[in-house]
């Protein structure tokens, strides 16, 4: 089967600091992946290699089934891209970026002007569409951003940290954008910070660390790798500790985990929501002052521990 | 796909020049669309010089005399190429601003020609100097330059000062992509060229330097622009029209002009088709 990405082995190093070491990644048809990672992680750089705008030192890339280095002009008229910072005209009105962005794919003034009519009213801009765009929110800079990346009806759109500043509302409405144009059979590559997102969005999630995809996986198998959610239990003294955790360890089979405050002890919950309560019950009456008992998510900092000590670990059983 | 986008050997999309116009036209179009919203740029466009003509012109038209005509009318071709020269900047920090907003990140992942950023921006530049021109004419006029030839050498004239405007657009594109910030670009260029802007013929006649600094200030680019607009004007020379600079000032402006473009706009063009954001 073609694949809509596919990349192997990409490199890429500024100067003597290897910002992607050997990426490799497959995205199908009509599908998203979510690339995951923190802060210079190489998020941007692999977006740039895969959009035409940075030629990787090694390794190779094929965006719609053509390749990046050979044929970037047959790319671009294929690809939407929205940066990491909304690349808009501030001095032009939402309408004009649009038009503008249509003329520049060639589609002819009538097409450009009728194709930039139907996003803004599709993305619900249609109110600030003649509008500066300097005057327009966060929120809908971002949206006209997204706009402009498929005025030419891209099959493989890129998203570097599309809702990264956004507030909760323009977030969920931006999800439901990007959602829409999987429903058409766009493929979408997107980057992120959140793991929540990369959940929502993605059929596939790739890690990234330093250059390098450390896990990739569906949002499910990621999720069982790092453990799923956890009951956190969080105590005012830490002397109260072993009291906790003799109560938990004889109620449950649960092998608590204590964090390196002392004071909180998680315990892994997955599918068996049962233990919640038994555990409540075992510290019914107990002469501690809990302050906090809650169900949490793992966070994407635990995404990391847990993946890269695991790849550790798997050194370590090498060696 | 039509035949028009038929890959060639290097397997980029086929040279179709008709795009490559529509797509500068679009980036022109987009250009214009600033000058109009923006008129406080307009009126520094304008209202700076102005005061120019009229300080240089009048200030020292009192003190300096020059043969053959008033110091009003020998200056304004200094003056008009030392606001040209403001061209540098100006294209320079609208390069970088492009860059830093994430604008050429877009644009180059776009299948448009690579050049028409940069042709957009120099032109656009070049349309609000035009407006700035108009402007100092009037001025000129008021305080007592002339034109004395004919109607088409003057339109020359205008023509090699815009053409020289545009030139230094493209090094203000190069010294833009180079630089990478506003304030960098701004002041680079005037450090280079205020020097050259006075061992030039630009506000001081040449012939009676002493011989070496005549040597330089004749052959100096930029006096070749200034006689050339002198000679087309028929305004009074810097020095003695038998000189080989003055007498053949307009292909050496032309020359030179030719020469700085094939230089700055293929580098500018590989700069920019290797830029991104930060
Ligand atoms: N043009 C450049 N010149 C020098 N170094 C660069 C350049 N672009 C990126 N880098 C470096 O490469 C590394 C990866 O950068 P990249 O922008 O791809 O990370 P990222 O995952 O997108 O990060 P962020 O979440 O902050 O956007 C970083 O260490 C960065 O400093
Ligand atoms: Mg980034």
């Amino acid at each position: 089967m073609e694949f809509a990405i596919q990349a192997e082995g990409l490199r890429k190093a500024y100067g003597d600091h290897e910002a992607l070491r050997g990426v490799d990644l497959a995205v199908e048809p009509g599908s998203v992946l979510g690339v995951l990672g923190p802060n210079g992680a190489g998020k941007t750089t692999i977006i740039r290699i895969l959009s035409t705008l940075v030629e990787a030192d090694a390794g190779y890339a094929k965006v719609a089934g053509l390749d990046v280095t050979q044929q970037p002009n047959a790319v671009r008229s294929r690809i939407g891209l929205t940066g990491q910072y909304a690349a808009v005209d501030e001095r032009l009105t939402g309408r004009e970026n649009l038009e503008l962005i249509g003329t520049l794919h060639h589609l002819g003034r009538s097409e450009a002007k009728a194709r930039a009519a139907d996003l803004l009213d599709r993305l619900d801009l249609v109110e600030s569409a003649d509008k500066l765009s300097r005057t327009l929110s966060g929120g809908m800079r971002r949206r006209l951003d997204l706009a402009a990346s498929l005025v030419a009806d891209p099959v493989v759109i890129f998203l570097d940290e599309p809702t990264t500043g956004l507030d909760p509302v323009s977030r969920t409405v931006l999800w439901g954008m990007i959602r829409e144009q999987v429903k058409r059979g766009v493929s979408v590559l997107l980057t992120t910070q959140y793991l929540d997102e990369a959940d929502q969005l993605a059929d596939r999630i790739a890690v990234v660390d330093s250059g390098q995809v450390i896990a990739e996986g569906s949002p499910d198998e990621l999720k069982t790798k790092v453990g799923g959610e956890r009951l956190h239990i969080r105590i005012a003294e830490s002397a109260d500790m072993p009291e906790i955790v003799g109560r938990i360890s004889t109620a449950t089979t649960a092998t608590p985990l204590v964090a390196e405050d002392g004071c909180t002890v998680s315990i892994p919950v997955d599918t068996d929501f049962a233990c919640v309560s038994t555990v409540a019950a075992a510290l019914d009456g107990a002469p501690v002052e809990v302050r906090e008992f809650a169900m949490r998510r793992p966070s994407l900092d635990d995404v990391f521990l847990a993946l890269t000590k695991n790849s550790d670990e798997k050194e370590r059983t090498v060696a | 796909m039509s035949a028009i986008t038929t890959l060639n050997g290097s397997g980029e999309l086929g040279n179709v020049k008709w795009t490559a116009l529509s797509d500068c036209r679009a980036l022109i179009g987009r250009h214009l669309r600033h000058l109009i919203r923006m008129p406080e740029k307009l009126v520094s466009a304008t209202l700076m010089p102005m005061g120019f003509v009229v300080l240089f012109g009048l200030l020292f038209g009192s003190v300096i005399s020059v043969s053959g005509g008033s110091y009003q009318e020998f200056i304004m071709a200094g003056i008009f190429t030392q606001v040209m020269m403001t061209c540098v900047p100006n294209t320079a920090i609208g390069t970088v601003e492009d860059l830093r907003n994430g604008l050429v990140d877009r644009f180059r992942s776009l299948p448009m020609n690579s050049a028409a950023v940069l042709v957009g921006r120099t032109a656009g530049d070049l349309a609000l100097r035009a407006v700035t021109v108009l402007a100092m004419t009037a001025v000129g006029f008021a305080i007592g330059w002339r034109i004395e030839t004919g109607f088409f050498a003057a339109l020359g004239a205008y023509a090699v000062l815009l053409l020289f405007g545009f030139t230094m657009s493209w090094i203000g594109a190069v010294l833009g992509l180079v630089a990478r910030s506003g304030e960098a670009a701004a002041t680079m260029p005037s450090l280079l060229l205020m020097p050259l802007m006075f061992l030039s013929s630009a506000y001081i006649p040449t012939g009676g330097l002493p011989g070496w600094l005549q040597a330089i200030a004749n052959w100096n680019p930029l006096s070749a622009v200034v006689n050339a607009l002198r000679s087309l004007w028929g305004n009074p020379a810097a020095t003695d029209a038998s000189v080989f600079t003055v007498q053949y000032a307009v292909p050496l402006a032309l020359g030179w002009m030719a020469l700085i473009l094939l230089v700055t706009v293929p580098v500018a063009v590989r700069r920019y088709r290797r830029a991104v954001a930060r």
